[in-house]
């Protein structure tokens, strides 16, 4: 038989709609986006593409800078709490007995079956002031308090005169822990694949040899797993950066992301020439990122060869 | 299944209406939009429970009913050329932005008898002098929803919200700029539609030094918070606190005394509709006694419709949330459109609130 390479009538047939739904639904609106980033408002109802550059100038703008700033910091905070966390939970699940991996998996899966607005609704129950987390601390609080009291001790008040709820909505550490919660599951699945793919061999050969636990997995492990580990980190950090949703509802307009700027420019703002430079640039960031990626990976493979 | 026979050499019309029936979509509009009927795009939960199943009694016209979620939706939905609307409720200063953008149809108050129904206070407004282009549907305020066991008196000023650090941590604010903004101009005694590069500064400075104390920019849930406790004191939308006044009796509403935004919502005919009888059936429809008065007592917003008012009951009429004392009403003022380099300005610095740490 041909290989389908050759073939171009069974090339056009696998691959013809998928180009197609790419050009009609992703790179034709992309290529507007693009040229309207060139744009200027000439009235209430059109852009006209005059190639300026000042949507792209204004991105210089302190306020937007800070914000940007903020957003990047958020999501590195998020992604690396994400890897410290994902990577124990990968390795549970890869040297744990496989009729109980599908479970496993499946809990961490489980998430996605839910739609992100609910269960960002279902965060919004459990970290306000009055939210369950914090109702569960103060009965603790009020136990410990008892106990106190109990002991004789209650008159120094060891534990403040009351319960101060903590405060997560509308603060950097809640929209980190909402940024975290969603994006978890898209650290531990790569990790785990790159885990699972790992010649376990070469953990007794490092035990064996006499080093030990810590050493087997800082100097055996984790280089082994690293390129899985990459991947994670990419694949959390680029979507956190552009998270909307999360930083609107969690962050109570006090946490603004970048996104969320972008969004305003497309309704009260009313600047879509801004609004397209804004999420071209984030897009650009991505690419950086991949490109990095890529050029360290064939820094690599050269050195190797 | 029963396919008609196709042409051997289908146009390009065939090709999409097939290709997309055989896919199970419909590219073209097959239940909405269509003549004789009438296409309505209203806000949420703003309309009388029988209201259109009376209409189409009344008139044999079947109603399309669409929602939309804000002015924002509305205006990009139709700047781009109408899909298809007939009948649009757009607000205030989203009329003169629709005015200018030529995308109103001029309404032929001679077609609507029930036009003599409004209140003659109405038939004029800033954004549609003459009232060329719209009709208003209901009308209210902004002002601060508080809980009155936590709060000292009637918190009857902006300063609680804007100047002072009293309640630091049980406040919150609404989520956009133009309101936000506008009534902290308010409350330094300038219009809301004053919008100087000096006074817009002057503001923004104002909120940033607030931020601190403020707990939330509340998009569109400040009436939860409040409920919920979260918040003692919050600036709202007279209707959605209305709303939760019902469900608990510790709440309360007040329109400050340096005043605030009178909105309105009105009823509009865009241009390029296919139903621009039936549009106009369903607004004299609506400006008549009855259907006015269920509209009203169902959604508990302000009617502009006399005849209406006149039908509805004492509690409706003496609600403080729904109509707001005449000296108060006497300092609040409507919001018109800035025009967009301005509205850019309002956003520029709303950006600079937000990234204010």
């Amino acid at each position: 038989m041909e290989p389908w390479r050759r073939s171009a009538a069974a090339f056009t047939a696998f691959c013809g709609p998928t180009i197609l739904w790419l050009s009609v639904f992703f790179l034709i609106p992309l290529g507007i986006v693009w040229l309207y980033s060139f744009g200027e408002n000439v009235s209430l109802t059109q852009i006209e593409t005059t190639w300026t550059l000042k949507n792209y100038a204004r991105i210089l703008d302190e306020e937007i800078l800070v914000l940007l700033w903020r957003s990047l910091w958020l999501a590195l905070i998020s992604t690396a709490i994400c890897l410290l966390v994902g990577y124990p939970v990968a390795l549970v699940i890869a040297t744990s007995q496989p009729r109980w991996k599908p479970w496993l998996l499946l809990i961490v899966i489980l998430p996605f079956w839910t739609n992100l607005l609910i269960r960002t609704y279902a965060l919004l129950n459990i970290l306000g002031t009055k939210g369950r987390l914090n109702e569960s601390l103060k009965w603790l609080w009020v136990q410990a308090d008892g106990a106190l009291d109990w002991a004789g001790l209650g008159d120094l008040a060891l534990l403040g005169d009351r319960f101060v709820p903590f405060k997560f909505l509308g603060t950097e550490a809640g929209v980190v822990i909402g940024l975290v919660y969603v994006a978890l599951p898209f650290t531990v699945l790569p990790i785990y694949s790159s885990l699972e793919r790992l010649d376990k061999s070469y953990l007794e050969a490092s035990l064996d040899l006499g080093a030990g636990q810590l050493r087997t997995f800082f100097k055996v492990l984790l280089p082994l797993t690293m390129a899985g580990v990459v991947t994670a980190a990419i694949i959390t950090f680029i979507p956190t950066l552009g998270s909307f949703l999360t930083p609107d509802l969690l962050g109570r307009g006090q946490v603004d992301m970048i996104a969320n700027v972008i969004e305003r420019q497309f309704k009260k703002g009313d600047d879509w020439p801004f609004g397209s430079a804004l999420s071209l640039m984030l897009l650009y960031v991505t690419f950086i990122i991949l490109a990095l990626r890529s050029i360290n990976d064939m820094r690599k493979s050269g050195g190797r060869a | 299944m029963n396919r008609p026979k196709r042409p051997l050499r289908p146009t390009r019309r065939n090709v999409l209406a097939g290709g997309a029936a055989a896919a199970g979509i419909s590219l073209l509009p097959t239940k909405g939009f269509a003549a004789g009927k009438l296409n309505f795009y209203n806000w949420d939960t703003y309309i009388g429970e029988t209201t259109l199943a009376d209409f189409t009694e009344a008139t044999g016209i079947e109603v399309q009913y669409d929602l939309f979620a804000d002015n924002d939706e509305l205006f990009a939905k139709l700047k781009n050329g109408n899909p298809g609307y007939d009948l649009i409720v757009p607000s205030s200063d989203y009329v003169e932005r629709m005015i200018i953008a030529e995308l109103l149809e001029e309404l032929d108050h001679s077609k609507i008898g029930n036009v003599k129904n409004i209140e003659p206070v109405f038939m004029d407004a800033a954004f549609d002098p003459g009232r060329k282009f719209s009709l208003p549907y209901m009308w209210g305020t902004i002002g601060i929803g508080y809980r009155k066991s936590a709060i000292e008196g009637v918190p009857d000023s902006w300063k609680w919200l804007y100047d002072s650090d009293k309640y630091a941590g049980r406040i919150a604010l609404l989520g956009d700029a133009q309101n936000v903004l506008g009534s902290a101009l308010k409350y330094m005694g300038k219009s809301l539609n004053a919008w100087s590069d000096e006074n817009l500064a002057a503001a923004e400075a104002m909120v940033i030094k607030q931020k601190p104390h403020i707990t939330a920019f509340a998009p569109d849930n400040g009436q939860d918070l409040l409920l919920s406790g979260e918040v003692d004191m919050v600036m709202e939308w007279n209707g959605d606190i209305i709303q939760v006044m019902g469900e608990d009796d510790d709440l309360g509403f007040v329109v400050p005394k340096e005043g605030g935004l009178l909105w309105q919502d009105t009823l509009a005919i865009p241009k390029g509709g296919p139903n621009v009888d039936s549009a106009y059936a369903m607004i004299d429809f609506i400006l008549g006694a009855e259907a006015g008065q269920k509209i009203a007592e169902t959604i508990n917003y302000a009617t502009p419709n006399a005849a209406a008012k006149a039908l509805t009951s004492e509690t409706y009429q003496n609600h403080p949330a729904i109509f707001p004392s005449d000296e108060v009403l006497a300092v609040c003022e409507s919001q018109k459109f800035p025009g967009q380099a301005v509205v850019q300005k309002i956003d520029a610095a709303w950006t600079r609130v937000k990234a204010a740490g």
